[in-house]
């Protein structure tokens, strides 16, 4: 399979303070289903960040081969003041895919409804997002991440905040992308139940990559990424 | 009223700047920017200083001045060299200071300063209008052609950056169009009173509105409804025009901020 994304050596600190992220090499395949976890603090979301060009490494090389990417930031929001509906939001995220000027064609329109479809908010498309559920806001921002139709999509912490059912939605549209449009996903988590049946690769992050392998290789001891181990 | 010249004018300017300054403050006020209008407004006062120095038309050299410090401010947040409002505090403070000290420099700290600060709506020329009229027009076309990346923007800038949409030259053009709004609107509401024309009608449509969209026309419709009645009353009532539209500005806030609490 042609690569995804590769990373050689990679190291990263904030400023001059410590390493955060320490000689990490990772290469993911298109149409891979990732599973990066660790505990908080590990370096998990930086190396997200790396992933998608909004931290440069301090060292190595991170190399990107997918030209469409969407993304799901750690407790997505809306940051406005303003109204905003469930159509708008995933309109927003169509951007990258329309013409730079003037109103959205035909296809573009038609491809933002079948974003919202997708998640299962059709209903809901005129709707304030903030009159919707947690969760409900949580698919609303993966439709805005899938509007542009990446190639690559990566989640942080897409789960959290959200009750159990909410979880299990998601998870199972996550598996359903990644089926039906070969989509290379990265799922970024300190838990990571939701999707483990899912994913074909989990990633253990601890300020450097301790495992990297299917989830049923890993050690019983460390099922729990969040606890802190010796 | 309207048989008088300098009454038209005043209106012609006035319906631009009421559509103008809400239309480019909406995007500042959703990227919890509203100051950055302020800061600007006191760069364009060193523009006016500087205009009396070189002996040039004020409101260019405003414009000019206007649009530098428009792009300083938003290259230092853009580079997060400092903290947003410290990027607008050093603007802000250089600014003024700036302007205080070139129009002592020009020996001309015994003119009107007042219309420059406050608005002087009904001394707007031809040539003024004209300007006006025509960079405005400019202005509304670009926010119009560009709404959708401008909006991709400020719903989430991150996001945006990740599916590479040019942010840093959308938040750049962002920063110029509140510059020349600003010197635009000085002789209408003046400079320590442009920000609120650019931001209280949006904070007021927000509260009733039900779209991002219908955010920004509300808000464009309050602009326009505040800059007309408060010509006209000041008119009638003999009262500056550019403090009377800030207060109607200001009291749709209040009434759209009722009308949300009786809704819910």
């Amino acid at each position: 399979m042609p690569l995804a994304l590769r990373l050689e050596n990679v190291s990263f600190s904030y400023g001059n303070g410590p390493l955060v992220l320490r000689d990490v090499d990772l290469t993911i395949e298109r149409g891979e289903f990732v599973a990066i976890a660790g505990p908080n603090g590990g370096g998990k979301t930086t190396l997200l960040r790396l992933v998608l060009g909004l931290q440069q490494p301090s060292s190595g090389r991170v190399e990107v081969f997918t030209a469409r990417r969407g993304y799901l930031a750690q407790r997505a929001q809306a940051t406005i003041d303003a109204p905003l509906t469930v159509r708008e939001l995933v309109t927003a995220g169509r951007a990258p895919r329309t013409r730079l000027l003037g109103p959205l064609v035909r296809g573009d329109r038609e491809a933002v409804r079948v974003a919202i479809a997708r998640v299962g908010l059709l209903p809901q498309a005129d709707r304030r997002l903030s009159t919707l559920s947690g969760g409900q806001q949580q698919r609303a921002f993966i439709a805005k991440a899938l509007a542009a139709e990446p190639e690559l999509l990566a989640l942080d912490e897409p789960t959290t905040g959200v009750d159990v059912d909410a979880q299990e939605a998601i998870a199972g549209l996550l598996q359903q992308l990644q089926a039906e449009l070969a989509m290379t996903i990265l799922y970024v988590s300190h838990e990571f139940g939701a999707v483990e049946q899912f994913v074909e690769r989990l990633v253990l992050v601890r300020g450097r990559i301790v495992h990297d392998g299917p989830p049923s290789s890993l050690p019983d001891l460390w099922h729990d990424p969040s606890h802190a181990h010796a | 009223m309207l048989d008088l010249e300098f009454m038209r004018l005043a209106f012609g300017a006035g319906i631009v700047v009421g559509l103008l300054a809400p239309a480019v403050g909406f995007f500042l006020v959703q990227r919890r920017l509203s100051l950055v209008g302020d800061g600007i407004g006191h760069v364009a006062f060193a523009g006016v200083a500087l205009g009396y120095l070189l002996d040039l038309p004020l409101v260019l050299t405003a414009l000019v001045v206007s649009v530098v410090g428009g792009l300083a401010i938003e290259w230092i947040r853009a580079r997060r060299t400092a903290a947003g409002d410290q990027a607008l505090a050093l603007v802000f403070y250089t600014g003024i200071a700036g302007g205080v000290v070139l129009v002592s420099a020009a020996g001309a700290l015994n003119v009107n300063l007042f219309q420059f600060l406050f608005g002087s709506i009904l001394t707007v020329t031809r040539t003024d209008l004209a300007l006006i009229a025509g960079l405005g027009a400019a202005a509304l076309a670009i926010v119009a052609l560009l709404y959708r990346p401008l909006v991709a923007v400020v719903v989430d800038e991150e996001g945006a950056r990740v599916a590479r949409l040019p942010v840093g030259t959308l938040n750049t053009l962002t920063a110029a169009l509140a510059a020349v709004t600003i010197a635009l609107s000085m002789r209408v509401v003046g400079i320590l009173l442009i920000a609120a024309l650019m931001v209280l009608p949006v904070i007021a449509a927000s509260r009733i509105a039900w779209s991002l969209r219908s955010t920004m026309l509300l808000s464009m419709g309050l602009g326009l409804a505040s800059v007309l009645a408060g010509i006209t009353i000041a008119y009638y009532a003999d009262l500056p025009p550019g403090g009377t539209t800030v207060l109607l500005a200001a009291a749709s806030v209040l009434v759209t901020e009722g009308v949300s609490a009786v809704r819910r």
